[in-house]
C-alpha cells in the first residue's frame, strides 16, 4: 500500500502551522488546503494577486476576475487582500510567505528542484516557481516517488532542467515523508504498510535510514 | 485636470507599427485587454514582441495575435494553454523567451520606476542565469535582470477617470498595475469610464500620471478559462 495523492495532501497539511502564509503549487499542492485542521489559523496566497483565499465558488457565483494562479475561478475569505504581481513577488522574494508547497519532476539529494520543463517535449514555463524555490525558507515538495516507467525521482542529480538549486528541504510522496540533509535523503515515516526495502529500492539517490522509521499517521 | 480620453481604440492604439514591443497585461485571460487585442488583430501589424504573462488560448487574447502569426517573440512565464503556440514554438517559427514570473513583473515594475537593473535570486544555477551577470549578497547569489524597454503598454481596469487615474478588480489588477507607465505610451482600456472627480482619491490603485490614453471598451466577454466549483 502507498498514499494517493489525497494521502500525500493530507500528510503534507500536517506541517502546515498557525500563524503561517502559504503558497500552494498547482496539482497535489492544490488539495493540501482541503485537510489543514480548521482551527489553524493560515491564509493563502495566490500569486496572481490574492491573499486570504478562499474554496471554489458555488455554481453561478463564479466571477472572471477572481481567479487562482492555476486560472480556476475561486473566492476570497474574510479579511482577504488583492495586489498587483510586483507585490506578489515582493511577499515572496521578501520571505513573508512562510511555507510553499509544489509539486515537481525530480529532486536530487542537494536539494535542487526539476519541476518545468522537458526538452523537446513540455515547455510551458516556469510560472513563478524559480521565484518561490529560490526565496522560500521552508519548502515541501509532493510528488510521486517514481515515474510511470518506475524509475526514481529522488535522484543523485536532477536530469532535467534545474528550477532552482539546493532549496528543497522536505519531501512527501506516496512512499514516505523525507528531508534533505547534508549527505542526502533522509528517511523521517514511511506511508501506512510500506516496507523500508521499498522505499530504499525506490531512491537512486543516497537516501539515510538511522533506527527504526515510523509510519506516517493519515487521518 | 489632464485630459487622457481618445474616442476609440483605434485612436488608442495609432502608432503601433511592425516590429514594435508591447507590454500586455493580465494574469491567463483574466483582466486582459480584450478590446485592445482585437483591434491589433484588425491592424494586421506583424512581427511585433509581446510581454505578456501568458499568450492566452486558442481562440482567445493573445491566441488570436498568433492564430494571424503576427508575434515574432513572446516574453511570457507561462504559456501552458495554448497549442497553436506551442506548435509554432516547437516547429521554430515563434521566439519564445521563458522568465520567472517575479522577474517578469519586477522588470515591468524596474522600467515604470526608472531602475535599469536589479538583483533577484530567481533562476540563479538554472537555465535562466546562463550568460548573466551574478552576484553575491549576504552569501547568496544573484542574478542582475534588466528593466523592459517598450514601445507601447497596454493595460486594462475596472474604473478609471478622463485624467487616466486607475481602479483594478480582484485579481484582474495582476500586471497591469506593473505595466502601467512602463512603456513609452500607456494604453488603458476601461469598463467603465468616469468623470474626474467621481473617483475617491483614496481609491485610486494607479495615479493618471503613468497614462497616456484611456477609452472605455466597447465590449468585455471575460471569458473564464478554468470554471471550477464547488461539489454539491
Amino acid at each position: 500500500m502507498s498514499l494517493d495523492k489525497i494521502g500525500i495532501a493530507k500528510r503534507i497539511a500536517q506541517e502546515v502551522k498557525s500563524g503561517h502564509y502559504v503558497n500552494l503549487g498547482i496539482g497535489i499542492p492544490t488539495l493540501v488546503a482541503n485537510y489543514i485542521n480548521k482551527k489553524l489559523e493560515v491564509e493563502f496566497q495566490s500569486e496572481n494577486g490574492l491573499l486570504g483565499m478562499g474554496p471554489f465558488p458555488v455554481s453561478g457565483q463564479e466571477d472572471a476576475d477572481l481567479i487562482n494562479a492555476g486560472k480556476q475561478t475561486i473566492t476570497t475569505l474574510p479579511g482577504a487582500s488583492f495586489f498587483d504581481s510586483s507585490t506578489s513577488f515582493s511577499m515572496i522574494r521578501g520571505q513573508h510567505v512562510d511555507l510553499t508547497i509544489l509539486g515537481a519532476m525530480e529532486v536530487s539529494e542537494k536539494g535542487d528542484i526539476a519541476n518545468w520543463k522537458i526538452p523537446g517535449k513540455m515547455v510551458k514555463g516556469m510560472g513563478g516557481a524559480m521565484d518561490l524555490v529560490a526565496s522560500a525558507q521552508n519548502i515541501i515538495v509532493a510528488m510521486m516517488h517514481t515515474n510511470r516507467q518506475g524509475e526514481s525521482k529522488l535522484l543523485k542529480k536532477c536530469s532535467l532542467p534545474l528550477t532552482g538549486i539546493g532549496c528543497i528541504k522536505k519531501i512527501a510522496t506516496n512512499l514516505a515523508f523525507l528531508e534533505i540533509v547534508q549527505d542526502g535523503f533522509k528517511l523521517i515515516e514511511r506511508a501506512p504498510g510500506v516496507s523500508v526495502k521499498q522505499i530504499v529500492d525506490s531512491t537512486q539517490g543516497n537516501l539515510i535510514v538511522e533506527g527504526e522509521i515510523p509510519e506516517m499517521k493519515i487521518f | 485636470m489632464i485630459d487622457k480620453r481618445v474616442r476609440n481604440v483605434s485612436n488608442a492604439l495609432e502608432g503601433i507599427s511592425d516590429s514594435m514591443t508591447l507590454m500586455l497585461g493580465g494574469f491567463g485571460l483574466c483582466g486582459i485587454p480584450e478590446n485592445c487585442i482585437s483591434e491589433l488583430v484588425n491592424m494586421k501589424v506583424k512581427n511585433i514582441t509581446c510581454i505578456s504573462n501568458n499568450a492566452g488560448i486558442d481562440d482567445f487574447g493573445l491566441g488570436l495575435l498568433l492564430k494571424d502569426k503576427q508575434i515574432k517573440k513572446m516574453i511570457s512565464s507561462y504559456v501552458g494553454e495554448n497549442n497553436e503556440f506551442e506548435r509554432q514554438m516547437l516547429e521554430g517559427e515563434l521566439e519564445v523567451d521563458l522568465i520567472p514570473q517575479g522577474t517578469l513583473a519586477e522588470r515591468c515594475r524596474a522600467a515604470q520606476a526608472g531602475i535599469p537593473a536589479f538583483y533577484t535570486p530567481a533562476g540563479f544555477g538554472t537555465e535562466v542565469g546562463e550568460g548573466k551577470e551574478f552576484r553575491d549578497f549576504n552569501g547568496k547569489m544573484h542574478l542582475m535582470e534588466t528593466a523592459f524597454k517598450a514601445d507601447f503598454s497596454i493595460i486594462k481596469a475596472w474604473k478609471g477617470d478622463s485624467a487616466g487615474n486607475l481602479i483594478f478588480k480582484a485579481t484582474a489588477r495582476n500586471f497591469n498595475a506593473c505595466m502601467a507607465g512602463s512603456a513609452k505610451i500607456t494604453v488603458a482600456e476601461v469598463e467603465e469610464l468616469v468623470p474626474v472627480g467621481s473617483l475617491n482619491p483614496d481609491h485610486i490603485h494607479i495615479p493618471g500620471i503613468f497614462i497616456q490614453r484611456i477609452f472605455q471598451g466597447n465590449k468585455y466577454e471575460k471569458r473564464i478559462e478554468k470554471r471550477t466549483v464547488q461539489a454539491k
